[in-house]
């Protein structure tokens, strides 16, 4: 047993360091130091940065344009890009729709999508829930009725889904949608690529909590799709999905983010006791939740370690990407909560202002501080709810 | 030892909570919101009518006389629909500080225009690089023969960019003083924004102000006492304020659990969310413990007050934390947009922590008292 990277990997670990150190625009770097709206271009760029690198779609089979790196070698990568405040890729892309089209697309499929997924040249966005379908995903009812007529062989899609991310940007959805409701409700879901731009599609935005408008309805009304964009085959979607949505295990509980925002803890920290906001009894008060949050990150950090090994080693529990999804959202969520405290009342006002003249970049932390924390209510609902995940864990690993 | 409400007491509940939920559902305040002020004149012309704008202050100055009860009954129906109307800044606050330190001259300057829903005053003391909850301020207050000038700039101030009068906090010889300033006062400035919570906030730059020695609230150097009086009866209010929005958020979880279905079933069969929903139970009855202590609280000794207010805000941070994050959380999506109600009762009660001293604050403050219970003599 032993906690030490090996020497090839601290050595990649420097390598990655200095690229980032090199290749990450400072611009995007403030903003996310601020926790400001990453736009598309933003993401887009970086993405774009990344891939001239080889670097953008790394958990790619090597043909793809993936890399053959050890799981420890992806786990440092991200706690890297973490650290050095680099934004992440569109995880439409880069985790969901890449590699299912890997693993389950056609070679013209292939072809068309996957180097212009890998650069951004298609921004992807997730057609999966629908209004009476969330965790209960298969129970989901948007048809696509297959038609042959003068206009080819395609289907024909009718019906609504909902909490689209992003489909506002989007030139491409990956969606499930119903061929089939003779039998159980997990057959005849068809996986389906289809152009945004099609007629018959209108998307209606939702506002968040934040005050942010990337969620979104989208609705189908008589939308053709020719047979050639099903992934897979027809009526085997869940297949495909369920592919999709058990997601890389190396990153689930995203330290590299959390450990980041404890660093940016500790900056403020230092910086309101300097200035006189804090007085030492909420001083000893930050100092305690602080050192617990840090005993909770270690464990947590260590737990990730221990699943990134035993993936090496090709094996472990599959419930374990559940206890880190469940652990790892949690401790994402205490950090925006530490942050909210100690923005204090001068946090309500969304709009960044400049009380006493000062620098207004050093403050943007002040205005992001509740709506971070607003927003990042969603990590424990999305990719499946920790209550789901709880369900999973007690049923595989306890047999309940 | 009776918690009952009396008839009349009844009556006021009655009459508040209907009218918010007859006038001020959520589409009337999203439209109040999307107002160029953000709030409704309309719904403030609707409480002056109902004798609601003067409730707590004393009959010889125009009001009712109302008490601790009383604030505490409006406040939850005010919790209720989440209103953003500058009843806590103006009635509760600003209104606790003139009750507590305004000469008898000053109050009839301005209780009756507060009272009628002409007049909006708020108060304007937290400073950016101060300690969050304190009574000190760095703007200053220098003597100019009979009146003052002051220099300064203020942050979160509730509703001041609607407010026609600020009550400033300003430091001077005698120690930290409180003024009434115009709106329209030279060398005021005020930069509104809209709170996270749909409340207005501003900051507020002075430069040179000059007021008059009949500005002056209470004796030169009385600021702090005055500000501690009125911040506990604040507390009290906004106490109250928050069991209103828990109890809504509540209802709406609940009703949402009984109708949601996933799976088949409703999702309220699902013990996991049941259990949840009983957390929340439970910390809303503790919740509603603690304001009526903070209500009855008002008029016992300093001592006992503040210990017993401090632990009230204390309680409520920590409940309305806990029921606003189950509440977005057994909703799923839905409970993270701003077309629902929940999510904006999330980030009231958010606020509501952040108001007067957080959580930790008043934890802070009752350890460095010895705690909550008065040790026996
Ligand atoms: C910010 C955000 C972005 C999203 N982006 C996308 C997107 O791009 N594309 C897309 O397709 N979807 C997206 N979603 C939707 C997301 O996948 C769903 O929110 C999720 O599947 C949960 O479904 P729901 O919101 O309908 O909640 P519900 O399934 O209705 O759940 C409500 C509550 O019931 C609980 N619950 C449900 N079933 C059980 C059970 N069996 N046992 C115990 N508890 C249970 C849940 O945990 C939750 O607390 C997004 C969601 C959010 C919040």
């Amino acid at each position: 047993m032993k906690l030490d990277f090996t020497p090839e990997e601290t050595a990649f670990r420097d390598e990655v360091r200095a690229f980032l150190k090199e290749a990450l625009p400072g611009d995007l770097r403030r903003k996310m130091i601020d926790r400001e709206h990453l736009g598309k271009e933003d993401i887009v760029r970086w993405q774009r940065i990344l891939n001239a690198r080889g670097w953008a779609v790394t958990h790619w089979p090597v043909e793809y344009g993936g890399q053959a790196w050890t799981p420890a070698q992806r786990y440092i990568f991200q706690e890297e890009m973490a650290l050095a405040h680099a934004p992440e890729g569109s995880p439409f892309n880069v985790n969901m729709i890449g590699p299912v089209l890997c693993k389950f697309g056609t070679p013209a499929q292939k072809e068309k999508f996957l180097a212009a997924t890998a650069n951004i040249d298609i921004w992807w966005c997730q057609g999966f829930s629908e209004p009476g379908a969330g965790s209960d995903l298969a129970s989901l009812k948007t048809t696509a009725v297959r038609v042959k007529d003068s206009g080819g062989d395609h289907y024909v899609l009718n019906g609504q889904k909902i909490w689209t991310t992003q489909a506002q940007h989007a030139d491409w959805m990956f969606g499930l949608f119903r061929t089939d409701s003779s039998g159980r409700k997990q057959q005849g879901i068809t996986f389906l690529l289809l152009d945004m731009k099609t007629p018959g599609i209108t998307v209606r935005p939702i506002e968040t909590i934040d005050g942010g408008h990337d969620a979104n309805e989208v609705f189908f009304d008589d939308v053709r799709v020719p047979v050639d964009n099903v992934v897979g085959e027809e009526g085997k979607g869940w297949d495909v999905a369920k592919h999709l949505l058990g997601s890389e295990r190396s990153g689930i509980a995203r330290i590299g983010l959390s450990k980041e925002r404890l660093s940016q803890l500790r900056a403020l920290e230092r910086r309101l006791t300097d200035d006189g906001t804090l007085t030492p009894a909420e001083q000893a008060r930050l100092a305690h939740k602080l050192a617990e949050v840090e005993v909770e990150l270690r464990a947590l950090e260590l737990t990730q370690l221990r699943v990134v090994a035993a993936d090496a080693h090709g094996g472990g529990a599959n419930a374990a990407a559940s206890i880190l999804k469940v652990k790892g959202t949690e401790m994402q969520q205490r950090m925006t909560e530490l942050v909210l405290e100690l923005a204090g009342p001068a946090g309500l006002a969304t709009a960044p202002h400049d009380p006493a003249g000062g620098d207004d970049a050093e403050d943007g932390w002040v205005a992001a501080a509740a709506p971070f924390y607003f927003t990042m209510r969603k990590v424990s609902i999305f990719g499946g709810s920790n209550e789901i995940q709880k369900n999973i864990i007690a049923k595989t690993l306890l047999g309940l | 030892m009776d918690f009952e409400l009396n008839d009349e007491q009844k009556m006021l509940q009655e009459m508040a909570t209907r009218f918010v939920s007859e006038t001020y559902g959520f589409s009337q305040r999203e439209h109040a919101l999307k107002s160029d002020a953000g709030w409704s004149r309309e719904a403030w012309a609707g409480l002056a009518e109902m004798g609601l704008l003067g409730l707590p202050f004393a009959e010889e100055d125009g009001g009712f006389g109302g008490g601790g009860v009383e604030m505490m009954i409006v406040m939850e129906a005010i919790g209720r629909g989440l209103m953003v109307e500058p009843y806590f800044a103006t009635v509760v606050l600003a209104g606790a500080v003139l009750r507590h330190g305004a000469s008898a001259d000053q109050r009839a300057a301005i209780v009756p225009g507060i009272v009628a829903g002409e007049t909006i005053v708020t108060l304007a003391h937290h400073e950016a690089g101060m300690p969050r909850h304190a009574t000190a301020a760095r703007t200053r207050a220098m003597r100019d023969g009979e009146g003052w000038i002051l220099d300064g700039g203020k942050i979160g101030v509730l509703h001041g960019a609607g407010a026609d009068r600020l009550i400033v906090s300003a430091q001077g010889e005698e120690g930290l003083s409180l003024f009434l300033v115009d709106a329209d006062a030279p060398g005021l400035r005020v930069e509104g924004a809209r709170g996270y919570d749909g409340v207005p906030v501003a900051s507020v730059h002075l430069s040179g102000v000059r007021v008059g020695a009949d500005a002056l609230i209470g004796a030169a150097g009385q600021g702090e006492a005055i500000l501690t009086r009125a911040f506990e009866e604040a507390t009290a209010g906004l106490v109250a304020e928050a069991v209103g929005a828990m109890s809504e958020t509540f209802d709406l979880t609940v009703d949402y659990l009984k109708t949601r279905q996933q799976f088949g079933v409703t999702i309220g069969s699902f013990q996991a969310l049941q259990h949840r929903a009983v957390d929340m139970l439970m910390e809303l009855e503790l919740s509603r413990s603690m304001a009526i202590l903070a209500a009855l609280s008002l008029d016992s000794d300093a001592d006992q007050r503040s210990r017993n207010i401090a632990a009230a805000k204390a309680q409520i941070g920590k409940s309305g934390r806990l029921i606003g994050q189950a509440a977005v959380q057994l909703h799923g999506a839905i409970g993270i947009t701003a077309e629902y109600k929940v999510g904006h009762a999330f980030k009231r009660l958010t606020a509501i922590d952040a108001l007067l001293g957080d959580r930790d604050h008043h934890l802070a403050a009752l350890a460095e008292k010895g705690g909550v219970y008065r040790a026996a003599a």
